[in-house]
């Protein structure tokens, strides 16, 4: 059921190549069809050990006392690791790039943030006298008070989740909790729309659900090498990432990988190399680290929460010209991608659509629950949801058809967007106009003859004039502020009051930076 | 009981490859003597076709068949370095560095060749089956095994190139955001059609109908099998999925797939796609990537369809029987919306 349209900007394409647009069969088909692709738990090898972790029973706790000696000698175990053992034990994964700071400890130490954090990483001639072991630890917990909502964990006096971040969320820039766009007078635009919405949208983390579970085998090799089969989804990733937490050149690891089980972003995160490796360093042995379906579902990161607040001011006639957009990240207990996720959230405001005036404020904050790592549209699936949404309404609110609104709203050729560069071979107008065919949902001819190719740039083209701060905003008349027609939902709270005014911004520095510094095998020169 | 019919679109965009760029991928290719080509890399197939893309953009830009070429991936030892197979940066970057590196590699075949036709190699062209030619005169030909087994052991040539894709990294203005995240977009726009049950709240798939852009289709199945599977992961997470159903309480967790909800084979429904092909100037043959933007359209088209259908909006995913009945509740019961 897959139509391919070679008539819509053909122009623009050489179709007569040979092999680029056949529908080959795949390279790796046969193997897969017959079980005979080999993925990293195809390896049995000889004197092969297993590793188990002890995880946290409590969400946020200090440690009092952590007692391994029954598990030590508990039958079949070879290696009790404590986080002492790992020499770099703090990381983040993104200090590949020089981006945030170290946060999260291979095994916890002095305190737990999240439910399941592991503490103790048992190795055991099999997995079931690791897990024997694993209950044979026996831990003192102080349990402390614990923060779950996003908002919560902003209000001042809630608990600190995460000391590296004494206020709950990232610092961008060295300098502030959150991403700015700034783009136009979004309040001064507000202020003269004919109908205002302001909307409140969620979403609940969301697991991966690989078929495959993580996991690794890391084995001694010759030559005081090791060789690690991996489910990453990023090799050289996870390899820099071991050299940096077992303190060692990265060439002391060949890895290999190459064929995953389902990764969706759930497999960026190097979760069981490090301690696969040191396992293996520290018996001498193969050493195996998977985790099992419960591990994967509870303590693997998910795809993190978000919620977004929108208040966007349209005209009578159906044109956005103004989106204020307030959108907080749970990243859980640690960082790991959510802070690269907020950036990518603040570029890909308003939408692909053209609206002069949008100011958006995205947060990473910290709560005490799984890590959320990347997954499948990180960063702009929540907001896509949240912004189309609110089109829907919008388009309700004017009474215009929910396509036509989205073709008269879509960015084109020579637009500027938000992020203040210039929109190119942009198709949001034909995508639009080929879904409304293949439904039989009827669009007016003249937005039928619309492109994306024409009518663009000029003065939409133009970057409005930005406030240097935000300003008081501008009261609006109060008949012109329209309430959605929606029944209140029970669990619903009312939008929260608007943040408080920020502090007057620091000196800009002369050269501006995301935060990342180059990193010599990774970045080379920087672009504007 | 009734059951309400409702339909509900959604369009989007979608960046390519890691925000602000900064983000290489090498590749290396090699023939051996009997003509066949090797692609080097590290990174990663998921499942998403990663070795059968790269492998038709070596062929391509070699001119030989796909046949002749293989990849082999994922090995630090031998493969040269890579990001990694996420933000749908695989078919760009990636591909990329394939092009260039084929294009070296093609380099060198064609100078091997016009020493052994006695022609100069700017008048060969490769027929992509196996010979190259003197444009114009078929006749006057050799094979690629030919022109490999000469480089190799007459010639002395490694027939073989190295290739490097990189957008460099944007720097970000703290003040306004001002950023270059990405250098080409894919874009789609989606139409769900929807019946809701305003006894139980459930929520069950009719149809899907969508129009996808994706620069290039460099292997339509591969893309087929990207938006079908990546449209149900849309649907699963907007009706189904969640490890924390009640969110931000941290109760409830499922920890299998008999507690963690996923639609099954019976709450399929037809999914009818277009592909649109507006070529990234950037991009390998044009191509931008499917991977990560196909599932998201789903999520608020679903949505749309559902207030459609009984005139509820559900603000939270996913949306659940629970949520749906309740606000139907609140409303008095189920209030469809204009049919569409």
């Amino acid at each position: 059921m897959l139509e391919l349209r070679k008539d819509i900007f053909a122009d623009e394409r050489d179709d007569n190549l040979k092999e680029i647009g056949k529908g080959t069969q795949r390279q790796d088909m046969l193997g897969h069809v017959t079980g005979t692709s080999p993925y990293f738990d195809d390896h049995k090898l000889q004197g092969m050990l297993h590793l188990k972790v002890v995880r946290s029973a409590h969400s946020h706790a200090r440690l009092r006392r952590v007692d391994t000696s029954e598990a030590e000698r508990s039958q079949g175990v070879r290696r009790v690791i404590r986080g002492s053992d790992v020499p770099r034990n703090l990381n983040t994964l993104l200090s590949l790039i020089n981006f945030g700071k170290d946060d999260e400890p291979s095994l916890a130490v002095d305190k737990v943030r999240y439910k399941g954090e592991p503490i103790v990483a048992i190795v055991a001639e099999s997995p079931r006298e690791a897990y024997e072991a694993i209950a044979k630890v026996k831990i003192d917990y102080e349990p402390l008070p614990a923060v779950f909502d996003v908002e919560e964990a902003l209000k001042p006096g809630a608990p600190v989740v995460n000391e590296v971040y004494p206020k709950n969320t990232f610092t961008y820039y060295e300098t502030y909790d959150h991403q700015k766009l700034r783009f136009g007078d979004a309040d001064r635009a507000l202020a003269s729309a004919d109908h205002v919405l302001e909307q409140r949208y969620e979403m609940s983390p969301i697991e991966h659900a690989p078929t495959e579970t993580n996991g690794s085998i890391a084995a001694p090799d010759t030559n005081g090498r090791y060789i690690v089969y991996t489910s990453t989804q990023a090799l050289f990733f996870s390899v820099d990432t071991c050299a940096k937490i077992l303190d060692v050149p990265s060439n002391t690891f060949h890895f290999i990988g190459g064929t995953v089980g389902g990764g969706f972003g759930g497999k960026v995160d190097t979760l069981t190399e490090p301690l696969c490796i040191l396992g293996a360093m520290l018996t001498g042995r193969p050493v195996r680290y998977v985790f099992g379906r419960e591990e994967e579902m509870q303590y693997g990161p998910p795809r993190g929460a978000e919620r977004i607040y929108i208040k966007d001011g349209v005209t009578r006639d159906g044109r956005i010209v103004a989106r204020k957009i307030r959108a907080y990240f749970d990243s859980g207990a640690y960082t790991r991608l959510s802070s690269y996720a907020a950036v990518k959230c603040a570029a890909h405001l308003p939408g692909p659509y053209t609206i002069p005036n949008v100011y958006g404020d995205v947060y990473c904050v910290f709560t005490n629950r799984t890590p959320a790592t990347a997954m499948r549209g990180f960063g702009v699936t929540a907001m896509d949801f949240a912004i189309e949404c609110q089109m829907d309404k919008l388009a309700h609110l004017v009474g215009m058809d929910p396509m036509e609104f989205r073709i008269l709203n879509a960015y084109r050729d020579g637009d500027m967007k938000a992020h203040r560069r210039e929109a190119k071979n942009t198709a949001l107008i034909e995508c639009v106009q080929v879904a409304a065919e293949k439904a039989k949902w009827p669009i007016r001819e003249e937005f039928k003859r619309m492109s994306s190719r024409k009518d663009g740039g000029g003065a939409r083209a133009a970057v409005t004039p930005t406030p240097r701060e935000t300003h008081a905003p501008l009261a609006a008349p109060p008949q012109q502020r329209t309430t959605y027609d929606r029944p209140p939902v029970a669990t619903r709270e009312p939008p929260p009051p608007p943040p408080p005014p920020v502090s007057p911004p620091p000196s800009r520095p002369t050269a501006p930076s995301h935060g990342a510094t180059r990193f010599s095998s990774v970045f080379g020169t920087r672009r504007r | 009981m009734t059951r309400h019919r409702g339909r509900g679109i959604a369009s989007v965009n979608y960046p390519i490859g890691m925000n602000l760029g900064g983000d290489p991928s090498q590749a290396l290719v090699h023939s051996n003597p009997s003509g066949k080509f090797t692609v080097a890399l590290s990174s990663i197939d998921l499942g998403q076709g990663m070795k059968s893309v790269t492998r038709q953009i070596c062929a391509e830009t070699l001119g030989v068949p796909v046949e002749d070429v293989y990849v082999d991936t994922a090995d630090s030892d031998t493969g040269p370095h890579c990001m990694g197979s996420f933000a749908s940066r695989g078919t760009h970057r990636v591909g990329n560095a394939v092009m260039a590196a084929a294009r070296e590699a093609r380099g060198v075949m064609m100078e091997a060749a016009a020493e052994e036709l006695e022609v100069n190699a700017a008048d060969l062209e490769t027929d992509g089956r196996g010979n190259i030619h003197v444009k114009g005169a078929p006749h006057r030909s050799i094979s690629t095994k030919d022109v490999a087994i000469a480089a190799q052991f007459k010639q002395g040539k490694t027939i073989s190139g190295r290739g490097i894709f990189l957008v460099p990294l944007s720097d970000v203005d703290p003040e306004t955001g001002e950023m270059s995240p990405a250098t080409c977009y894919a874009h789609a726009c989606l139409v769900a059609e929807v019946e809701v049950d305003d006894e139980t709240g459930e929520v069950a798939m009719v149809r899907m109908d969508s129009a996808y852009e994706l620069g290039r289709a460099l292997n339509p199945r591969l893309v087929e099998q990207q938006l079908v599977g990546g449209a149900w992961m849309g649907v699963s997470h907007a009706l189904y999925e969640t490890p924390e159903p009640y969110y931000p309480d941290p109760v409830h967790g499922p920890r299998d797939f008999v507690e963690y909800l996923m639609p099954g084979p019976g709450d399929i429904c037809p999914h009818d796609i277009a592909v649109l092909e507006r070529p990234a100037p950037d991009g390998p043959f044009g191509a931008k990537g499917p991977g990560e933007m196909c599932a998201n359209p789903v999520l608020p088209a679903v949505a749309n369809a559902i207030f459609n259908a009984v005139g509820v909006r559900i603000d939270d995913l996913p949306i659940t029987p629970e949520k749906v009945l309740r606000a139907i509740k609140a409303q008095g019961g189920a209030r469809p919306q204009a049919r569409r």
